[in-house]
């Protein structure tokens, strides 16, 4: 009852946070925080419950918002379409790259991932005919007041949240596990394990690929080394997974906040008050984050939630 | 009638060859035992049962129909289930979540698979370690927890892979037990034993190979008194005599 308490108020929370809150520049950082919790959530689907970890996920994402701008500039529809398409288009590309990395296990398949998400990035630099390549694409916004966009990714968030949640309740969520545990011991329990990785792999892409294309309707703008950026996009994937909390429902929810507030937090040099040679430092600090949370919080910041506040409040107790 | 059978199965690794022209059949609703030295193909005999490793030549037949080259999963439907003999817990799940992920094996409904799991954790004694993971349970445990997974699956035919390593002698006893309990439920149980106490008192026919060859096949009785199982077990000096 009071973990739906809990909810509830947080629900009605994410509902009223525009409306008292209504400076632009914190409203766009919420906005970005919910897609990277439908991508963080995504990839946990995969990764953490599936345990195919993938280092390619902006691929998914890459192909979602190109399908949005894409409609627009060569179909002259409205990026909205995209909205629907953008996560079909990843699904296919999904089912194309599951079909060639499924072959792979483990390490070798994460690479594999990496690969795609490079090579993906690099047709789309220069097959300028359909993309524009460098140039990017750049469409004209259909709302200029950023609640619109906010009530959509937040309605998005939760809806990738809840099918996650719902597909971990089922039959197919035992099974993505027992792949993760032992894919071997799977199959000779009769699951096809083939078969039960592309339905993770799929359902990953499709939410990924709808980030990607709500992507490409908010910022209006894209360029291939912005969508398909391994760094930025798939490690980013990578992180707020691993912070947040690998094989939990909420964790990448958590684990969103977490990273779009440090990163915004380094790049505006700690909100102009660091020298600005901060600014530069965020990979640093991402690099010594993630070693942090694999040596004191393997389960990230949801999973070793226990863990953390037995520590604070011994800590607490300790110094009065 | 046979429910299995294994027709000069052949199994060449590289230059090795593991498993050389074995025949073999085993009978609905027996328990019988394959015996054998120490990597003289035995586990490799069952991993090509359930194409865990493709056959070389030679031809498995299960209910009148081939199954070779079909994959693990479609031959566990069929209605073979096995154990593996260096356990595969699935260790992050609990054992009741292990049992219920190859429930779901016959059943599609969660709450008809969790109902069949602990029924099978109550037939194999484990209904008290339901909640814990699996990576906590002991030896004895995960052994038994290995043959709830595959009898949850209901199979026909039960393959088990030395499921008696490793325990002491009480758990040894349950073992057996155990066994007998599941060929009086109706299934037939193809099994691989290095302890004789457990493959002498349980199995109705005895099939030994040495160095991948069949060196000889009958009761209990007969294979324990055969000069070529002597001579494989404790060497030709003992033969003779």
């Amino acid at each position: 009852m009071g973990k739906n308490l809990a909810y509830i108020i947080l629900g009605v929370i994410a509902v009223v946070f525009p409306l008292v809150v209504t400076s632009d520049y914190y409203l766009h950082l919420v906005i970005i925080a919910l897609m990277w919790v439908i991508i963080g959530s995504a990839w946990n689907l995969l990764a953490g419950y599936t345990g195919q970890v993938s280092f390619g996920h902006a691929m998914f994402f890459g192909i979602g918002a190109y399908t949005a701008g894409i409609f627009v500039t060569k179909l002259e529809i409205s990026a909205w379409w995209g909205m629907a398409f953008g996560g079909v288009v990843a699904m296919l590309i999904g089912l194309f790259v599951g079909w060639v990395c499924f072959r792979l296990r483990g390490p070798y398949f994460a690479l594999a991932t990496l690969a795609g998400g490079e090579i993906f990035r690099l047709i789309a630099t220069n097959w300028e005919e359909l993309t524009d390549g460098m140039v990017g694409i750049l469409i004209i916004q259909t709302f200029t007041s950023k609640l619109p966009y906010y009530y959509i990714a937040l309605a998005l968030a939760f809806l990738s949240i809840y099918v996650i949640h719902l597909v971990m309740k089922s039959k197919w969520g035992y099974y993505f596990v027992s792949i993760r545990e032992d894919q071997d011991a799977a199959e000779s329990l009769g699951i096809n394990t083939t078969l039960y990785k592309n339905i993770s792999l799929l359902i990953s892409s499709f939410f990924t690929g709808m980030a990607g294309a709500f992507y490409m309707n908010y910022m209006a703008f894209i360029d291939p080394h912005v969508v398909f950026s391994l760094h930025y996009i798939s490690i980013m994937a990578i992180l707020v997974g691993i912070v947040g909390g690998v094989a939990t429902i909420m964790g990448p929810a958590v684990g969103a906040f977490i990273m779009v507030g440090l990163q915004e937090t380094f790049r505006s040099a700690f909100f102009g008050l660091a020298p600005a040679w901060t600014s530069e430092a965020h990979a640093l600090v991402f690099g010594l984050l993630v070693i942090f949370v694999i040596l004191f919080l393997p389960n990230g910041v949801v999973g070793d939630w226990q863990k953390i506040r037995r520590n604070v409040f011994r800590i607490g107790t300790s110094s009065s | 009638m046979a429910l299995l059978e294994v027709k000069n199965l052949t199994k060449v690794f590289g230059g090795l060859r593991a498993v050389s022209d074995v025949t073999f059949h085993v009978n609905q609703g027996e328990i019988m035992g394959l015996i054998g030295p120490n990597g003289s193909g035995k586990t490799t005999i069952f991993n090509c049962i359930n194409n865990y490793y493709p056959i070389t030549s030679g031809d498995v037949i299960f209910k009148g129909n081939s199954i070779k080259g079909m994959k693990t999963h479609t031959i566990c439907h069929l209605g073979i289930g096995r154990t593996f003999q260096v356990v595969k817990p699935l260790s992050r799940m609990t054992v009741l979540d292990n049992v219920t992920a190859s429930a779901f094996c016959r059943i599609n409904i969660i709450r008809d698979a969790r109902e069949e799991a602990l029924g099978i954790l109550e037939f194999c004694g484990l209904i008290d370690q339901k909640d814990k993971l699996a990576k906590s349970l002991p030896i004895g445990g995960r052994k038994r927890l290995e043959i709830a997974r595959a009898l949850a699956t209901k199979p026909e035919l039960l393959l088990l892979d030395e499921t008696a390593a490793g325990l002491n002698p009480s758990e040894l006893d349950e073992a057996i037990e155990l066994i007998k309990k599941i060929r009086d439920g109706g299934i037939t149980v193809l099994i691989v034993e290095h302890i004789m106490k457990v493959i002498m008192t349980i199995s109705d026919r005895i099939h030994a190979i040495n160095f991948g060859q069949t060196i000889a096949e009958g009761t209990p009785e007969e294979v324990a008194n055969n000069p070529a199982v002597i001579e494989a077990y404790l060497g030709e000096a003992y033969a003779q005599c």
